[in-house]
């Protein structure tokens, strides 16, 4: 009765989302081959030749950045303790943005959700907030707030909580459609306010599935918060851009930024994965008090 | 304590789901609420409480109109005015004492609501209510783990930890089986002369009525039909209330007769609708 199971609807969300990592996972990708080819070109304007021709290169590159690393592999563990202020800034960003994002997508869930808002006829307007906040790119609104703020980690938060509200609150506002309003109405009748309904009667509900979507996007945000470094808003993806562009003589720290990255996305993965599949079957099976 | 309803209706769409009522209910009493599916009953309840508004009249409270109130004044009077419900509308999760300690949110401000602070005393007085209605054993256990008519209970004390002036009761024994049903309304009605409370409550069988009520008021089609003594009841005012309904009123009447059992006759007055 008090289960939420997630309909197909949120089933479909939740797919969603994981192509949505995947992407920025690829993007990461195509970024730093970006990056690799266009040093690739530079280095090599002078002997440009066929398509094919370089073609060999694309794989050279690589090997060329590897055998650097290989070859200097005694610098590698001092480049990992040297990155790993920039690792945590970028997680920093990452769990903050999360943070406000999450908490400002609880309001909005609530207020466009029918049987729960405080203004029902203003739901369409918090519906669509939610949709323009989802459709604007991090990377585009971090651009215009570099561009307003200057470079740093500000415009890289507002970017992604801006985002997360949107992606979040239409998650959360499906979770808590499908949420019991019996003990809403049983707060109601006794006087208790709006805010003392959603937290007491509403909130012991839909938390473990918010939770888990929550640490989802965290996830995501992560890889966004890498990204977002690359224009200028701090972290380990501002190292690896200024590594990647130094070329030749850099290289072991291109690797030891990557391994740090692709370390920390697989640890976070594994242990939110493990969390999230708490989170749902403890409310399956209703142990223990929320 | 006096209740009074003057000209109050209430209208879906075309709809008048109660229909320019008035009455009035003056000092402590059982008054129970009869009438078919759709009579209005629920609508005219969840009115007093301000669940839902009234399209027009006035429903006054010691000539206080509270359908005039809001904010935090409307929050004070349904804190007064405490609701039980079909369902017993608990938070499933939440321990029984939380549940009936939530009867004080009312006049609770939100920072106590967002770090749970219960005064000690508060939470003895919980306690107590739960001792009174049977059920103190069970006020650690989370309110979904307990019978419907625990849980009832569970909910009667919250109405209770309210201290209201009345207590609006939605067809409180409407999902109990015939044992639990008798045990929520023997707790009703004993709170009610015990404490000298007002309490409305909606039945469903006219049996359940006759045995509990000091009032009877019988709405059809959001109308008031009948209002008076139970004793006043007769089959023929039954038909007036139930309409051609008339399996419900042949399985209400024929408990009148008293042949049957205990059990049997819950049975065959729950047959009723
Ligand atoms: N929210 C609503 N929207 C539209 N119509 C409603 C609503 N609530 C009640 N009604 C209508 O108002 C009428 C009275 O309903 P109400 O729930 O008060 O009846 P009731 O006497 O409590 O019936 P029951 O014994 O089934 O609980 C019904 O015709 C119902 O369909
Ligand atoms: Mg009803």
């Amino acid at each position: 009765m008090t289960d939420i199971a997630p309909p197909s609807a949120t089933a479909e969300d939740y797919l969603a989302q994981t192509r949505r990592k995947r992407l920025y996972g690829a993007i990461l990708l195509a970024i730093f081959v970006a990056m690799m080819a266009s040093g690739f070109r530079l280095a090599d304007a002078r002997n440009a030749g066929g398509f094919f021709e370089g073609l060999h290169r694309f794989f050279d590159f690589p090997a060329e950045i590897f055998s650097e690393a290989i070859a200097k592999w005694q610098n590698i563990p001092g480049l990992l303790w040297r990155y790993l202020p920039s690792l945590i800034e970028t997680l920093n960003i990452a769990a903050v943005s999360t943070l406000i994002g999450g908490i400002a997508a609880i309001v909005l869930a609530l207020l466009s959700t029918r049987g729960l808002s405080l203004w029902p006829r203003a739901i369409p307007v918090f519906r669509r907030a939610m949709d323009v906040m989802r459709a604007l790119p991090e990377i585009v609104v971090a651009l215009v707030l570099i561009f307003l703020l200057g470079v740093g980690p500000v415009p890289a938060m507002a970017a992604i909580a801006l985002h997360t509200m949107g992606a979040l609150g239409k998650l959360f506002s499906e979770v808590a459609e499908n949420a019991d309003l019996k003990p809403v109405e049983g707060l109601g009748s006794t006087g208790a306010s709006w805010f003392q309904q959603m937290w007491v009667g509403v909130l012991p509900q839909v938390a473990p599935n918010w939770s888990s979507y929550a640490l989802l996007r965290f996830e995501i945000n992560i890889r966004a918060s890498a990204i977002l470094g690359f224009v200028g808003a701090g972290g380990i993806g501002y190292d690896l851009k200024t590594a990647l562009q130094w070329g030749q003589g850099r290289y072991d720290a291109v690797v030891a930024i990557f391994a740090l990255l692709f370390a920390t996305i697989i640890l976070v993965d594994h242990f939110s994965d493990r969390a999230r599949a708490r989170l749902v079957r403890g409310a399956t099976a209703k142990e223990g008090r929320i | 304590m006096r209740l009074e309803f003057r000209h109050v209706s209430k209208v879906f769409g075309s709809k008048a789901a109660v229909d320019n009522v008035s009455l009035s209910i003056e000092g402590a009493g059982f008054i129970g609420v009869i009438g078919r599916s759709g009579a209005g009953k629920s609508t005219l309840l969840r009115m007093i409480n301000r669940l839902g508004d009234a399209s027009s009249g006035q429903i006054l409270f010691d000539d206080a109109d509270i359908l005039a109130l809001s904010g935090r004044d409307k929050r004070d009077w349904q804190a007064r005015c405490a609701m039980v419900f079909q369902q017993f509308n608990l938070v499933p999760r939440m321990d029984v004492a939380s549940n009936v300690l939530h009867g004080l949110l009312g006049r609770r401000s939100t920072l106590s609501t967002l770090f749970n602070l219960w005064s000690e005393a508060d939470i003895r007085r919980a306690l107590g209510i739960l001792d009174r209605l049977g059920i103190a054993e069970q006020a650690a256990k989370r309110a979904e783990a307990l019978s419907g008519g625990q849980q009832q209970r569970v909910a009667i004390a919250r109405a209770l930890m309210q201290d209201p002036a009345i207590i609006l009761a939605d067809e409180p024994i409407a999902s109990l089986d015939p044992m639990n049903a008798q045990v929520v309304m023997d707790a009703l009605k004993r709170i009610q002369v015990e404490d000298g409370r007002m309490v409305i409550a909606n039945l469903h069988t006219l049996d359940t009525a006759r045995r509990y009520c000091d009032r009877v008021i019988g709405m059809r089609d959001g109308r008031v039909v009948f209002d008076g003594r139970p004793d006043q009841l007769t089959t023929g005012v039954a038909r007036d209330i139930y309409g051609a309904d008339a399996s419900f009123s042949e399985a209400a009447t024929s408990t009148e007769i008293g042949a049957l059992g205990d059990d049997q006759e819950y049975a065959a007055a729950m047959l009723g609708d």
